[in-house]
Parts: C-alpha cells; structure tokens; sequence
C-alpha cells in the first residue's frame, strides 16, 4: 500500500507539472483532469472516500469538460 | 530580468512562510476536541451512520448553504456573461452513433446512480454534492451525444429555485419548531441507526441540495454549450 501510495502521489505531482509546464492547451487540461483523478485514488487510500467522489466527479470530470467548453469558445472567437 | 529577479524573491519569500510549517509539522496522535465529540457523540445526537454527512449538513450546515449560495452564484453569473455576448448559434456536428447509443443507454443509470448517491449520504459515503456533479456528468454525456439539441432552461431554474427554497425552509424549521438551532436535523424522529428513513432531516436537506447542484452544474453545462459561434474546425 504504501508503495502504491508513493507512486500515485509521484504521478499525481507529474501531472500537475504537466499540465502548467506544456504548451498544448488541449494536453495541459486533460494532464490537470488526470492529476485530479490521481488525486481521487490518493483520498481513497486515506480512507476519505467522500472527498474523493467529489474530487473525481468535479475535479477531474466536470472542470475538464467545462475548460473545453470554454477554450471551443475562444478558440471560434480567434478564428474569426 | 527585474521581472524574473522579483518572481524568484516572492517564490523564496513563500518559501521561507512555509517553511515554518514543515519544521513544526509533528503527526498529531490525537484528535481535537471539536472532532472527538463528533465522532462519539455524532451518531447518537444525530442518528447518521455517515459521521462526514451529519458534520457537513448539520453540525456544519451554514457551511453548507455558504457553498451552496457560491455555487448558484456562479452558475448565474456564467448564464450573465453568456448572455452579454450572445451569437447567433449554428448547426454542429453530431455525436457519433456510438456516443448516441451509450449516451441513450447509459444516461438514465447515471441519473439514478446521481440520485442513489444522494438520497444514502447519510449511510455511505456520498451525498448532495458527489450526487449531484454526478446527474451533471451525465448531462455532459447527453450534451456531447446531441450538441444541437436545446435543453430547456426554465425546468433546470424551477427545480433549482425550489430545492433552494426548500432547504432553506427545513433549515429555518429547526430554529423555530424544536428551537435547537438553524439547520438543526431532529425537526422528525431520527428512526432506527442505519436504515434509509433515519437520521432526522438529513436525508431530504441532502436530497434537496443533490438536486440543487445537480441542475446548476447542468445549467452551467448546458449554457456554456448553447451558445457556441461556429464549428469546431477539428
């Protein structure tokens, strides 16, 4: 458990780090839904599942989807 | 240079803030006195299996409706600015077949696995919140199937109004009826520890908050995808 523990915890880490650090857009919002999904598993091995249930519904489903909403809109704002 | 010099002395000033915590960090062994009494008094005073359910809507229930208000005002606000640019809206392309099938199938069984998660928050863990961005992903899914579809708003704010308004209703019965306090869950007989009817009030405040969030999580969805101008050009 507690090396399953450091390597999602290493990989949460990494993914936040790629989500700030890429130049992709698209690449940077799904690395910051999967380091919300890490982040899931990380609450559910502290033993609080009610934190990760939201974590896994909004921080890595809903927020994801919604920063592509958003970055469709700006995109069809540039092109024209 | 000047910039990168005063970004790397705000980063070394946090640093030296924070430092402070990790040195003094020590694992507490014990649990505050705040958090002991909710944990061995919680199920007794208020009959909820889910100790985090009873701190989160009753012991902790002005919290709750803070979040709750938040969470409407963003929703509002999204609808605001979407509405302050408004365009005209244009034909997009279809969910693949694929997507429209599963989306058919699949979209019900989120719906009521949404509502199962909220309606037993106070037995396992769950409850309006987790519920209720639940039915929201599952609108997403539905969303993504039909992009053209329109989902009407007025259902969403009438459901949304009126579970606002009924949990506020709940909440303000148990300052007045029993004179415990607002948000107070014994307005009803708590019922027997851990069945579906038990817990005072909880169930139905969760209930009405799962279908609180869920349509203004929906509603921020289904704005934000209304009013795109043109197609994606991928």
């Amino acid at each position: 458990m507690e090396i399953l523990f450091i390597i999602i915890s290493v990989l949460t880490i990494i993914m936040a780090l790629t989500a700030v650090i890429v130049k992709d857009r698209i690449v940077a919002v799904l690395a910051g839904g999967a380091a919300g999904l890490f982040a899931s598993i990380l609450f559910i091995i502290m033993a609080a599942p009610d934190v990760a249930m939201t974590e896994a519904a909004i921080g890595s489903g809903l927020t994801t989807f919604i920063f592509f909403f958003a970055l469709r809109k700006i995109r069809s704002k540039d092109n024209g | 240079m000047v910039r990168k010099a005063f970004t790397l002395l705000m980063l070394i000033a946090v640093g030296m803030m924070l430092l402070g915590f990790v040195m003094n960090f020590t694992e507490k062994t014990a649990l505050p006195e705040v958090s002991s009494h909710y944990i061995e008094k919680g199920p007794a005073e208020l009959g909820s299996a889910n100790i985090v359910t009873a701190v989160v809507v009753t012991y902790r229930g002005l919290d709750t409706l803070g979040e709750v208000t938040i969470l409407f005002a963003a929703a509002a606000v999204v609808g605001l600015l979407n509405h302050l640019n408004r365009n005209e809206s244009s034909i997009r392309r279809e969910g693949s077949e694929l997507l429209n099938t599963a989306s058919t199938l699949l979209f019900p069984l989120i719906f009521l696995f949404g509502a199962y998660v909220f309606i037993n928050g106070h037995l396992s863990p769950g409850g309006g919140f987790q519920g209720g961005a639940i039915i929201a992903s599952g609108v997403v899914l539905t969303v993504l199937a039909n992009p053209n579809r329109k989902i009407g708003h007025r259902v969403l704010s009438i459901i949304e109004s009126l579970s606002g308004l009924i949990y506020v209703a709940l909440g303000a019965a148990g300052a007045l009826l029993i004179a415990n306090g607002f948000l107070d869950n014994r307005i009803i007989p708590l019922g027997e520890f851990g069945s579906l009817f038990s817990a005072g009030i909880i169930p139905v405040i969760y209930s009405v908050i799962g279908l609180k969030v869920g349509s203004e999580l929906s509603s921020v969805v289904i704005t934000l995808n209304g009013e795109t101008i043109e197609e994606d050009a991928k």
